[in-house]
């Protein structure tokens, strides 16, 4: 018969295990710096964003007002005005560069991901979007003013594009390449079970079914594009005028946009063009992150057709 | 490459058929993947409305050999196969053929249910509007999925995702993705593996009532199923003897035939569970 009295007293005078944490045991005492210094270095990890957000949102926020958006800006003496053609530059170029890259990028992707992933030319393009996606900026603007400017005669939307798409395809390419991979192979098997040729696989199966992964690729690659600015400097320039002009697309004219806009504004003594261009910093960080919302929500409604 | 032979009829003994329709004659001589023999001397007829399983322990080729018949070894790197697979009389591994156009005669259930990332509706339509048919596509779906016992189950919500389904479910959705096209045979390759029991037995049901319109094989490693479903059992077998790995027939029979009284010494072995 055992008896748990006993048991217990079998344990006295011997050396009883300290199980109780002591931060006098020194492995305890680096664990908890340790945690304290990461948790320490996360906060302050956070801290440029959210200073950057804080002062944007307190400077640009008192300019926020609907002619922002309606008008030009304004010369050196001027108040009020906006950025209205700055808005609609931006997202003229960015749209152009989406339309440049995203099917360059889609289709390098499919070829990357389907039909010859283990090829010499497949890891020799793999390797040189991964070089494109740490190219400097700058050269891309360069690119494309060789490319387009100097070939068109004229700074201009397309020009600035070329640019910023040169920017967006590794980004769209390599992330759509993964999304690709992340497809199940036994749902690509179950459409060839039901013989689908590799096209109708890869278009009706596999592309639908990485479009969540693709998109989100996308919205990267436009946030990105649409921060850029030295690459504009080079192509579009800068404008004061609206893009279209009495009914006419002026695309081959220098254009404007937010990023050259904060670019140009934030250096002259000018308190009314100083306080445009934390407007315009506060609108272009709030259409970077509706894009990025925006592709969240169409990525999630995209899994089911 | 894939090399087709016409073969000497001596590779095993011509199988009894009874007279039945045979409507797909597997003759599988050597089948490699690289240098590896995964298969050989293996004939298989598949009768017409009828359920042929193929059985045998792990490795012993029987999914290999299933996955001849309508060409999805294609997509194996460095696949060989010598014989021949007449479908109604025509050989599929002839070089004109296209197996593509193959695999619509002949559907596939997998191992792991695998529905696309789509709607119920468009999973059973997948395989019409690939065969460009534009007609009753509500009809069809519809009939696909009463036939794959699922249609009470999934009415009232076929705009949901396929994904969202049971296991059970799911394997039941790609079974009514298979018939929705109307093929003539039916490819099960352990359709039941992922499945708990309850929904093993509906799909084995399932088999049994589907084999009044379709022709099917099926692989299992459950011999309580193949003598359950199957009209025509093949047990194969690993060969040890030349170092590699090599599956074979050794017995192709009625199934009650089959497992009551076995004419070959490793089929007893397997059957009494002397190895597995």
């Amino acid at each position: 018969m055992s008896n748990q009295i006993e048991i217990t007293h079998s344990f006295a005078g011997v050396d009883f295990p300290q199980l109780e944490r002591s931060l006098r045991h020194p492995r305890t005492l680096v664990s908890s710096l340790l945690s304290l210094l990461t948790g320490f270095v996360t906060v302050v990890a956070c801290v440029p964003l959210f200073s950057v957000l804080f002062m944007l949102i307190y400077r640009g926020g008192k300019r926020l007002s609907l002619s922002l958006f309606t008008q030009t800006p304004p010369s050196a003496f001027e108040s009020g005005g906006g950025f209205g053609n700055a808005i609609v530059g931006t997202l003229t170029m960015v749209g152009i560069a989406a339309l440049i890259s995203v099917p360059f990028g889609v289709l390098a992707a499919v070829f990357l991901a389907e039909f010859g992933p283990k090829s010499k030319t497949a890891s020799a393009v793999r390797f040189c979007a991964k070089l494109l996606t740490g190219f400097p900026s700058i050269l891309a603007g360069v690119f494309a003013y060789a490319a387009v400017v100097l070939m068109t005669g004229s700074y201009s939307a397309p020009a600035g594009g070329v640019a910023l798409s040169i920017l967006m395809l590794p980004i769209v390419m390599l992330t759509a390449e993964e999304s690709i991979k992340m497809v199940p192979h036994k749902m690509k098997e179950a459409a060839i079970g039901m013989g689908a040729t590799q096209t109708q696989v890869v278009w009706r199966v596999t592309l639908p079914s990485a479009m969540p992964g693709m998109l989100t690729g996308v919205m990267l690659a436009v946030a990105r594009a649409s921060g850029e600015t030295a690459p504009l400097l080079f192509t579009a320039l800068n404008s004061n005028y609206w893009i279209m002009q009495d009914g006419n697309l002026a695309l081959m004219e220098p254009t404007a946009s937010l990023a050259v806009l904060i670019f140009n504004f934030s250096g002259v003594p000018f308190e009314s063009q100083i306080e445009l261009a934390w407007a315009a910093a506060l609108v272009l960080v709030l259409i970077v992150l509706a894009v990025n919302i925006g592709g969240q929500v169409l990525s999630r409604k995209r899994v089911t057709r | 490459m894939i090399m087709t032979n016409t073969l000497d009829s001596s590779i095993v003994a011509e199988p009894n058929t009874n007279g039945k329709n045979v409507v797909i004659d597997c003759k599988i001589r050597n089948l490699y993947y690289g240098k590896f023999r995964a298969v050989r001397d293996s004939h298989i007829p598949v009768e017409e409305g009828q359920v042929t399983a193929f059985i045998g322990p792990s490795g012993c080729g029987k999914s290999t050999a299933l996955r001849c018949l309508n060409r999805m070894n294609d997509l194996v790197r460095g696949f060989r196969f010598d014989g021949h697979v007449h479908f109604r009389g025509k050989d599929i591994y002839h070089r004109n053929v296209d197996p593509v156009a193959v695999r619509r005669y002949i559907g596939m259930v997998f191992q792991q249910p695998n529905p696309f990332a789509m709607s119920i509706y468009n999973n059973v339509a997948f395989g019409l509007r690939l065969n460009r048919v534009k007609d009753d596509i509500p009809e069809r779906v519809e009939s696909a999925l009463r036939g794959a016992a699922l249609w009470d189950e999934v009415k009232d919500k076929l705009k949901n995702s396929g994904l969202s389904l049971s296991g059970g479910q799911q394997q039941r959705l790609c079974i009514a993705r298979a018939i929705a096209t109307e093929p003539t045979v039916l490819l099960m390759d352990e359709p039941c593996s992922a499945l708990d029991p309850i929904a093993t037995r509906r799909i084995e049901e399932l088999m049994t009532e589907l084999k009044e319109k379709y022709t099917i094989a099926v692989v299992t490693h459950n011999l309580q199923q193949a003598q359950r479903v199957a009209d025509k059992t093949a047990f194969m077998y690993v060969d040890t003897s030349d170092g590699g790995r090599t599956g074979y027939l050794v017995e192709y029979e009625d199934t009650g035939q089959l497992f009551e009284d076995p004419k070959e010494e490793y089929t007893k072995q397997y059957i009494r569970g002397e190895f597995s």
